[in-house]
C-alpha cells in the first residue's frame, strides 16, 4: 500500500532448507530440502499431517528455530535480522495471553516491549482490538474471554506490531468448528483489508482452501514440500463457496497430494 | 478478609472450615488434658506415699491439674499464665510475654526480609547464568544440612567477637533459615513460565530485563509467596534458635531458656503456645496478601 510495488515481491524465499533436530532417539529429519517462496500479500497454507515440519517451517521463518542447512531471506534479510526489525507478527495454537494481564494489555503488551509511549499505544490496541471485534472488552481478563475471543485477542496482539506479515501456527486447531468458520471469515476480511503477507499452518483442508492463495502440500519423515497448489477463489469468499466445484476439486486435489505424500507404513 | 463472614456463604464457611478446625483443637485439649493428669499423677502419689496417706484417684485429679512445676501443665494452666503475661501486665515490662514476643518478632521479620531478598537475588541468578545454576545449587542445599542449632551459637559469637549485638546476629539465623525456601521456590517460579510465553517474548525481541519484568516476574508471585509462608515459619524457628545459645534476656527462647533452668513448666509452653500462635498469624498474613495479590492481578479465584 506504501509504495505501488512490482507485480511479484518475494518477502520469504527458501533454498533448499534443512534441520535435524538431536535427540536421545537420534537425529529427527524435520525439514528437508525446503525451497519456497513467498510473495508479498499472497495466503500461504501449509499443511499435512503430524511430523510433517509445517510448524517447524513457520518457526525457522519466525527465528525460533535454526536450519541446519540451506538458506533462508525474509524480507531479504536472514529470519534473526528479520526478527529484531519485527518484521512479522506470531500467532500460536494457543491465545497465550497472561493472564495477569486485562485484554488491552495484553495486546499492549508488544508496544511495551519496543518501548512506544502510552498514547500511541492506547490507540494501536483500540484500533486494533475494534479490528478483531473485541471493542468493550480492553478491562476483562482472559479467563473472563471464550477460547474464540481469546485467539481473537492474540491476533490482535500480533497486528498491533504492525507487522507485514502474520504467522500464524493452527490458530484456530483448538476451537469448535462454528467458531473457527467465523474466524475465517474474519481472518479474510483482514487479509483483504491489510494486504498482509499471511502464513498459515492448519492440518484442516477445508480451511486451507477456504483462506489460502496458495497451499504448500507437506509430506513427514523426512519434513518435505510434496506439492503446491494454487488456489484462486476470487476475492469475494462467501462461507458458500465451500460448496462450489471449483472448491471441491481443490480440496480434492488437496486430498490426493496428502494421501500420496503420506505413506502410511 | 472479613467481608465473606457477613455473605450468604457464612453459614457453609462455619461449616466447611471453623467446624473441623474446632473439633480437632477440642480433641487436642481433651489428649493433653488426658496426659496432664497421666504424667503428673506420680508426683501427687509420691508425696502422699511420704507423707504416709493413700491417695485415691478422685483427690489426685485435681491436684494434677494445679501443680506449681507439673510435668505437664493443664491446658487451662497455660491460658491463665498467657492472660496474665500478656493481658495484664504492661507490655513494657519484662514479664510480659507480649514484649518477649515482639523481641523474637523484630528479628523474625528482618531476618526474613533479609532472607526473602536473598533467595530471591540467588534465584534470579541461578535462572540467568548457567556457571550459577550449576556452582550455587548444590552449596545452597549443602547449607541447609548443616543443623542450625551447631550454627547458632558460633554466629552469634563470632558477630559478639567484632561487636554486633543484639537483633542482627539473631535475624541472620532467621535469614539462613528462610532464604532457602524462597531461593528454590523462586527458581522454580522464574522458571515456570510456558514455552509458548517465552517464545511469545522472543518473537518480540524482547531483551533479558523486558522478559524479566514482564514475564518471569509475575509468572512466579503464586511461588513466591508459597515459599514465603514456609520462609517466615523458619524466620521464627530461626529468632527463636538464636536466642537459645547466648542466654538472651528478652525474646521467646529467652522465656524457654529461663522456664527450663527454673522447671517453670507452665511459663515454658506458654511460650510454646505463643510462638506457634505468632507462627500461625505471621503464615497467614502472608497468605492473604499473597492471595490479595493474586486477585488483583486479575487472576481466577480457585474456588473450591
Amino acid at each position: 500500500m506504501l509504495s505501488p510495488s512490482p507485480q511479484s515481491e518475494t518477502v520469504i524465499s527458501a533454498d533448499s532448507l534443512d534441520l535435524v533436530f538431536e535427540t536421545n532417539d537420534g537425529p529427527v529429519h524435520a525439514l528437508s530440502d525446503i525451497s519456497l517462496d513467498i510473495e508479498k500479500g499472497e495466503f500461504v497454507s501449509l499443511i499435512g499431517p503430524s511430523g510433517c515440519g509445517k510448524t517447524t517451517l513457520l518457526r525457522v521463518i519466525a527465528d525460533l528455530e535454526h536450519p541446519t542447512g540451506g538458506t533462508i531471506t525474509v524480507n531479504g534479510l536472514t529470519p534473526h535480522e528479520a526478527r529484531l526489525k519485527r518484521a512479522y507478527g506470531y500467532v500460536f495454537q494457543a491465545a497465550a495471553l497472561f493472564p495477569w494481564r486485562s485484554i488491552a494489555d495484553n495486546v499492549g503488551l508488544p508496544l511495551e516491549v519496543m518501548g512506544l509511549d502510552r498514547a500511541e499505544r492506547d490507540r494501536r490496541v483500540s484500533e486494533n482490538l475494534e479490528l478483531v471485534d473485541l471493542a468493550g472488552f480492553e478491562k476483562k481478563f482472559p479467563w473472563q474471554l471464550s477460547g474464540g475471543m481469546q485467539q481473537r485477542a492474540s491476533i490482535a496482539r500480533a497486528l498491533a506490531v504492525q507487522p507485514d506479515m502474520l504467522l500464524m501456527d493452527e490458530p484456530f486447531g483448538a476451537l469448535d468448528e462454528i467458531v473457527r468458520d467465523h474466524l475465517n471469515v474474519q481472518l479474510l476480511k483482514l487479509w483483504a483489508a491489510t494486504h498482509k503477507t499471511i502464513v498459515f499452518v492448519t492440518h484442516s483442508i477445508p480451511e486451507a482452501v477456504y483462506l489460502s492463495t496458495k497451499i504448500v502440500v507437506m509430506s513427514p519423515r523426512p519434513g518435505r514440500i510434496h506439492e503446491v497448489i494454487d488456489c484462486d477463489l476470487g476475492d469475494e469468499r462467501p462461507l458458500e463457496v465451500r460448496e462450489t466445484p471449483q472448491f471441491l476439486k481443490i480440496a480434492h486435489q488437496v486430498r490426493e497430494g496428502l494421501a500420496a505424500g503420506h505413506a502410511y507404513e | 478478609m472479613g467481608v465473606w463472614l457477613f455473605d450468604g456463604g457464612s453459614a457453609i464457611m462455619i461449616r466447611t472450615r471453623i467446624l473441623p478446625i474446632l473439633t480437632v483443637v477440642a480433641a487436642i485439649i481433651a489428649v493433653w488434658y488426658a496426659f496432664a493428669v497421666i504424667l503428673n499423677a506420680p508426683f501427687e502419689r509420691n508425696a502422699a506415699e511420704r507423707a504416709g496417706e493413700t491417695i485415691g484417684f478422685a483427690e489426685i485429679l485435681p491436684k494434677t491439674m494445679s501443680q506449681q512445676r507439673p510435668v505437664l501443665p493443664a491446658p487451662h494452666q497455660v491460658a491463665v499464665e498467657i492472660w496474665e503475661t500478656t493481658v495484664e501486665k504492661n507490655i513494657t515490662s519484662k514479664r510480659s510475654l507480649i514484649y518477649h514476643a515482639w523481641v523474637t518478632l523484630s528479628a523474625t521479620l528482618l531476618g526474613f526480609m533479609m532472607g526473602t531478598a536473598l533467595g530471591i537475588l540467588l534465584a534470579v541468578g541461578i535462572v540467568h547464568s548457567r556457571v550459577l545454576d550449576k556452582s550455587m545449587m548444590p552449596w545452597i542445599i549443602t547449607s541447609q544440612t548443616i543443623p542450625i542449632l551447631a550454627l547458632a551459637p558460633m554466629i552469634i559469637v563470632v558477630f559478639n567477637s567484632v561487636g554486633v549485638t543484639g537483633l542482627l546476629p539473631k535475624a541472620l539465623i532467621s535469614t539462613y533459615l528462610s532464604f532457602f525456601p524462597v531461593a528454590v521456590g523462586m527458581v522454580k517460579g522464574l522458571r515456570s513460565p510456558e514455552t509458548m510465553h517465552m517464545d511469545l517474548m522472543h518473537t518480540y525481541s524482547a531483551n533479558r530485563a523486558q522478559t524479566f519484568w514482564k514475564l518471569r516476574w509475575p509468572s512466579s508471585v503464586p511461588f513466591l509467596f508459597t515459599s514465603m509462608k514456609i520462609g517466615i515459619a523458619a524466620s521464627l524457628v530461626g529468632a527463636i534458635v538464636g536466642e537459645l545459645p547466648t542466654g538472651a534476656v528478652a525474646g521467646l527462647g529467652a522465656r524457654l531458656l529461663a522456664g527450663s533452668y527454673y522447671g517453670q513448666t507452665v511459663q515454658i509452653w506458654s511460650a510454646l503456645i505463643v510462638a506457634a500462635v505468632l507462627a500461625g498469624l505471621l503464615v497467614g498474613l502472608i497468605g492473604w496478601i499473597g492471595g490479595w495479590l493474586n486477585r488483583r492481578m486479575g487472576v481466577r479465584e480457585a474456588r473450591a
